[in-house]
């Protein structure tokens, strides 16, 4: 893959990450180096105990590394203040969970609103027009006003979705973002995230499922806290396809 | 009129806040905490609403009681000053006041020719004895006045008249009855007025029965008394020269200080006192003892406030247990939210919000429970009750100052949590 014109996104320099656990101290990450350019769809796999977590959390900025750096947009990360962090996170980032983590007994669009509300540039009218627009890009325009337990899984997992992108980040992180989810609406998501990567967006979806990889323009296979393998995809399955070929489910 | 449209337009403005800046926006939030957990918020609103609720009714009662006693020292008239004899050294012994001779008569001619301040002025002298008509006798006090005693002292005559100036002048053996002594002399009624009663076997004519006056607040029975001319009582009865005090009245309540500094040097004057004698007189006035009534009821107050404020204070420990609670039920919910951009910062306004929320609705339903308990306490317990306008105002501040205090802990709590763990946390 050609990659002189692109736009270096996250670029990760020998990053380690240790935890003093009891007397032990255990290497999470023992030296991730990489770089995600503007517009990949990346896939982060590997076991329970890799390192996958600690890497998204490095990568969504809520830790440091011990050592290495991390520079989010050209921005060095392991230096910022907690505060500073939360400032990157609000304008940078777009989190999907595996359990949605959508606020509970709130509207579909007053969840979306949320990261706008800790953007103090962005007036009540405008974060409103962002959050319905967004909840139109994922396909739930005709469920605004829906509160969150009154939603399927798909549809609050979309609800997430939308709450990722409302900010316009630079990155979107999906941690299990199909984990909860059963085939079907799984590869309905993998659909919108598609879309989205053709739309422009940088995604990097961490998972241990190895279909997903697929579906992905990138893979990167973590083991015990290094990187086994970082590969491109050269033959991307259509997930629209995969779907249509799903039988048919069952009344 | 104008309150409702200003109402309106707080209310209004309220509004807008709430559904366009991010304070307002966290205050939507913590109504919306509260409302998910009714039962909940109303228990340990519970303690608070008590707490203000004792508060206020204390406070109320206090009041209430100040303003009653108050009102009973004002009955026996505010502008009247006392004017003893007293602090006399002889030797380096100080004397009995009572046995002292330092008030003549020309000091009350003095007090009233000369003193501005002073309205009216009475003598007094008094003796105490059995008191005889037929084969009732009761023990009471004789009091020997002017005509201007019964303006100091605000008495009224209910049957009869006042003894006149002439029998002043002539030392008549004439007095007036108090509604005690008369019901005990006089136990079957009938015409009281004209009668002639014994005391210290000289017969006196009664020529007025005294209006009651019931007990005065230290628990004295104001009508067991007979007032006569004060000539009477000193060259009749006692045979003496002196007085035993000098009963003034001040203009007003306000001209009492002005009155006391006047009658001081009219008395210092008459008396021959070098610059650095003390004086050989005490002058008391009725505004201070109320003073003097009114700090006691404070304190009184004061103890039974600090009491109820500890309800508050275990209130506000309630409310900090529960927000505790609160926050770690929410943990995923502040992990969530600041992994979408909140600060520690913004984590804890929204808990302090909360704590504030509660314990300041708290407030306002405690000062309404204690609104109707000072209700429930005026017409069934005949309590006296009166609300001060700023111990609403004070609940407030306290409230609020509560939900600040107890909040923060939970707060901090909340703004301390790891955005990792919290929002993984089940």
């Amino acid at each position: 893959m050609d990659t002189k014109d692109k736009k270096v996104v996250i670029e990760l320099q020998d990053v380690r990450r240790e935890f003093q656990v009891g007397d032990e101290v255990v290497k999470a990450l023992r030296g991730v180096s990489f770089k995600i350019y503007e517009g990949e769809f990346v896939t982060i796999q590997g076991t329970s105990g890799s390192g996958k977590s600690t890497l998204l959390n490095q990568l969504g900025c809520l830790d440091t590394p011990t050592s290495g750096e991390y520079l989010l947009d050209g921005v060095p990360v392991r230096t910022m203040t907690k505060n500073q962090r939360a400032k990157l996170r609000n304008r940078k980032i777009g989190f999907i969970f595996q359990n949605y983590n959508l606020l509970a007994k709130t509207t579909a669009v007053e969840n979306v609103e949320l990261p706008l509300m800790y953007n103090n540039k962005v007036k009540a009218q405008e974060r409103r027009e962002r959050a319905v627009k967004a909840l139109i890009e994922v396909g739930l325009g005709d469920r605004l006003e829906h509160k969150s337990n009154q939603m399927s899984g798909g549809q609050m997992q979309r609800v997430a979705i939308a709450r990722a992108l409302v900010n316009d980040p630079t990155i979107l992180l999906a941690d299990e973002a199909t984990g909860n989810l059963d085939t079907r609406t799984s590869f309905e998501m993998l659909v919108l995230f598609q879309k989205l990567h053709r739309e422009g967006h940088t995604i990097i979806f961490v998972t241990h499922n190895p279909e997903i990889a697929q579906y992905s323009s990138r893979n990167i296979f973590l083991r015990d806290g290094q990187i086994k393998s970082d590969t491109y995809n050269d033959n991307i399955l259509d997930a629209a396809t995969a779907l249509a070929a799903l039988p048919k489910p069952v009344d | 009129m104008i309150f409702l449209i200003i109402t309106i337009i707080i209310a209004v403005a309220l509004y807008i806040v709430a559904r366009t800046t991010l304070l307002g926006m966290t205050f939507r939030v913590a109504v919306k905490a509260i409302a998910n957990n009714k039962g909940r918020s109303f228990l340990s609103m519970l303690g608070i609403i008590i707490g203000v609720a004792a508060v206020i009714v204390m406070m109320a009662i206090g009041q209430g009681s100040k303003e009653s006693v108050r009102q009973n020292i004002s009955q026996m008239g505010t502008n009247i000053i006392m004017v003893r004899p007293g602090a006399d050294m002889r030797g380096g012994v100080r004397q009995d006041p009572s046995s002292m001779q330092t008030l003549k008569m020309e000091d009350y001619e003095a007090i009233r020719d000369q003193a501005s301040y002073i309205m009216y002025t009475s003598p007094e002298v008094s003796s105490s004895g059995q008191v005889i008509y037929g084969a009732n006798n009761t023990n009471t006090s004789v009091y020997g006045e002017s005509l201007e005693y019964m303006d100091i002292k605000q008495w009224t005559i209910e049957e009869g008249t006042c003894f006149t100036e002439q029998d002043v002048q002539s030392a008549a053996k004439v007095c007036l009855i108090g509604q005690t002594v008369a019901k005990e002399l006089f136990p079957d009624g009938g015409e009281i007025v004209g009668k002639t009663i014994r005391f210290k076997s000289m017969p006196v004519r009664i020529v007025g029965v005294l209006k009651s006056k019931g007990y005065n607040s230290f628990g004295m029975d104001q009508d067991n008394l007979l007032i006569m001319p004060y000539t009477t009582v000193m060259k009749r009865l006692l045979a003496q020269t002196y007085f035993s005090s000098i009963n003034c009245s001040a203009l007003t309540e306000e001209m009492t200080d002005q009155a006391i500094d006047e009658l001081t040097t009219i008395l210092r004057n008459n008396h021959k006192l070098k610059a650095d004698a003390d004086d050989d007189f005490t002058i008391h006035s009725q505004a201070e003892m109320m003073e003097t009534m009114s700090s006691t009821m404070d304190s009184i107050t004061l103890i039974l406030v600090v009491a109820a404020a500890f309800s508050l204070l275990v209130a506000g420990i309630g409310i900090m247990n529960i927000m505790l609670v609160s926050v770690t039920e929410r943990t995923k919910e502040i992990g969530l939210r600041m992994s979408v951009g909140a600060r520690g910062l913004d984590i804890s306004i929204q808990f302090l919000i909360e704590s504030i929320l509660i314990s300041v609705t708290g407030g306002v339903l405690g000062i309404l429970v204690g609104f109707g308990l000072c209700q429930i306490a005026t017409s069934l317990f005949a309590l006296p009750t009166s609300i001060p306008g700023w111990s609403i105002i004070l609940s407030f501040a306290v409230c609020t100052l509560i939900g600040v205090l107890f909040g923060y802990i939970p707060a901090k709590k909340a703004a301390n949590l790891d955005p990792i763990e919290a929002i993984r946390y089940e």
